[in-house]
């Protein structure tokens, strides 16, 4: 038991091993909370697209010798807002026009990285993450993002609940709806970059995805949604890191098989409490029956 | 005195226009109603007043005592809302206190909100739904709630985008008779946009048929004529 005790607390010893833990329940929480706000829009695919495109950026500033958070933000925040405008113009259907934007994105990366064979090491962690490629400064920005988020969301979160249920009348009514529209594409490309080395972008977009859907299945109520989602991100996300490590397989895989395993279990249960109600509902028709 | 004057708007979504030279006065405390077939351009002229769309030409202005920016109250035509949203009923008319001019502010605390929204849920009969979420709700529930909605913050325009499509007809003529107490109570301007001649353009004082173009405009009984109507709809068997 105590040697139980020591191998599974080993890890703890380790600095980057906690750092990697702080990463990834601040990373989980923060994406599960954008996720509802993505889900509930119907734009699944931006963070898939908006991830892809985002390598390009990465290794081009990596490539370029510029901090990796300036290059990839400035490339984040075009593809954003280029996939933004693309998907709200009517004319090319939106994930076809993502499709082109994010895939360019990715193929930039790809083929700076493959032409030149170099730093393969440290892409490979970009992919499908990897806790020693998470550094200090990434535990800083994801840190200070977790806050801005937060913040963004304690007091706008009305205005962003009647932009997404309800557009045109929130227009009417003097919500700034294509600045609503903006600041949260920003924040997301912000979180997307800040969440690259810990889940790696590959992976991201399910990462982004999967606690809110989980969390719909769970509740109707949209502060609930947004709580749970947040909390099931993180846990997922701490579980999913540590598990990793462990098994030093990748983390981003890790973390995505174990909120897909939530999201699964949330699929059953439903399905269970389903069965449940049908059985009790023929009981007490039987009982109807019987007693009439 | 003109509260709301439309004037010579032209507009299309693409090179083609869906509304052509439209000129139209509405007066404050009237009530009139936009009738015309399906895709006859009544929620685009809807928006235009609304201010959500910009017309290719013409403008919309706002007199007798409104200012140039009213305080309007909006009821969309509810196809274009995700109703499996995770909202319920409470909190979709409590977006209405979301407004620029009339809306929450900092001081109002949130007994205020819940008054105001439990206020205009009562008196649209739908106050023992306020918990529930509004997919679970009927087509003409649903009505009531955006409508609810619209009134929530006391607006000076009512614009309605086919406030009873859908709606059976004993709610259809609650909301009629509602919308006239309202208007009679308040003076709001009311615009509001159908295609049921039988059971909404009937009861309203005034009507306007639209398709594209202003085709007759005036007492709904000197309006529903057979002629008319028969230039407006195109076919008789498409009303
Ligand atoms: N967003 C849009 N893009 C392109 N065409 C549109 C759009 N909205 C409406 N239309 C077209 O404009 C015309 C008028 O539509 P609309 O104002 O919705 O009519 P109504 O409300 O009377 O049914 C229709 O032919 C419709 O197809
Ligand atoms: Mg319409």
């Amino acid at each position: 038991m105590n040697e139980l005790n020591t191998t599974l607390l080993q890890p703890f010893q380790y600095e980057f091993f906690i750092r990697g833990i702080i990463v990834a329940i601040l990373v989980g929480g923060v994406n599960g909370l954008l996720g509802v706000y993505v889900v509930l829009r119907g734009m699944s695919y931006i963070g898939h697209g908006l991830s892809h495109a985002v390598f390009g950026g990465a290794v081009v500033s990596h490539m370029l010798n510029i901090n990796i958070y300036i290059g990839a933000l400035l490339w984040g925040l075009i593809s954003s807002i280029a996939i933004n405008r693309v998907s709200r113009s009517g004319k090319v259907r939106a994930d076809a026009a993502i499709g082109i934007i994010s895939t360019t994105g990715f193929a930039v990366g790809v083929f700076l990285i493959s032409s030149t064979r170099s730093f393969t090491r440290n892409f490979e962690a970009l992919l499908f993450g990897n806790i020693l490629g998470i550094t200090y400064l990434d535990m800083i920005v994801i840190a200070v993002v977790s806050i801005v988020v937060v913040a963004f969301f304690l007091l706008f979160n009305r205005i962003m609940l009647f932009t997404i249920f309800d557009r045109e009348t929130a227009k009417v009514y003097g919500v700034r709806t294509d600045a609503v529209d903006f600041v949260f594409s920003i924040l997301l490309a912000i979180v997307v970059i800040a969440t690259m080395n810990a889940i790696g972008v590959t992976l991201l977009a399910a990462v982004i995805v999967a606690p809110a859907i989980s969390a719909r299945l769970l509740t109707n109520n949209f502060t609930k949604m947004l709580i749970l989602s947040t909390v099931i991100g993180a846990i997922t996300a701490f579980a999913g890191m540590y598990v990793s490590f462990l098994f030093d397989s990748a983390s981003g895989a890790t973390i995505v098989l174990f909120s897909a395993s939530v999201f699964g279990i949330v699929i059953l249960y439903r399905v269970h409490k389903q069965l449940h109600r049908r059985v009790i509902h023929k009981h007490m028709h039987k009982w109807d029956h019987e007693h009439h | 005195m003109v509260a709301v004057s439309i004037k010579d708007i032209t507009y299309g979504y693409t090179h083609a226009p869906v509304l052509e030279r439209i000129n139209l006065d509405v007066s404050r405390g009237e009530v009139v109603g936009l009738l015309g077939p399906n895709g006859s351009g009544k929620s685009t002229l809807l928006k235009i007043i609304a201010g959500l769309i910009k017309p290719w030409s013409g403008s919309i202005e706002f007199g007798d005592g409104m200012s140039n920016r009213p305080v309007i109250g909006y009821m969309p035509q509810v196809d274009g809302i995700d109703l499996d949203f995770p909202i319920t009923v409470e909190e979709v008319v409590a977006l209405g206190l979301w407004n620029r001019s009339r809306g929450v502010m900092p001081w109002h605390t949130s007994r205020y909100v819940r008054e105001k929204v439990y206020n205009v849920l009562e008196d649209l009969g739908m106050s023992s739904k306020a918990k529930s979420q509004i997919g679970e709700l009927s087509g003409g529930e649903q009505k009531r709630v955006f409508l609810a909605r619209a009134i929530v913050h006391d607006p000076e325009l009512l614009l309605l985008d086919e406030p009873t499509t859908g709606a059976d007809p004993s709610t259809r003529d609650d909301i009629l008779r509602m919308l006239h107490e309202l208007n009679r109570k308040t003076k709001v301007t009311i615009i509001l946009s159908t295609h049921d001649i039988i059971g909404v353009a009937m009861n309203l004082p005034r009507v306007v048929c639209l398709n594209k173009r202003i085709m007759v405009d005036g007492y709904a009984k000197d309006v529903l004529t057979k002629d008319n109507l028969l230039r407006v709809y195109g076919l008789i068997d498409s009303m």
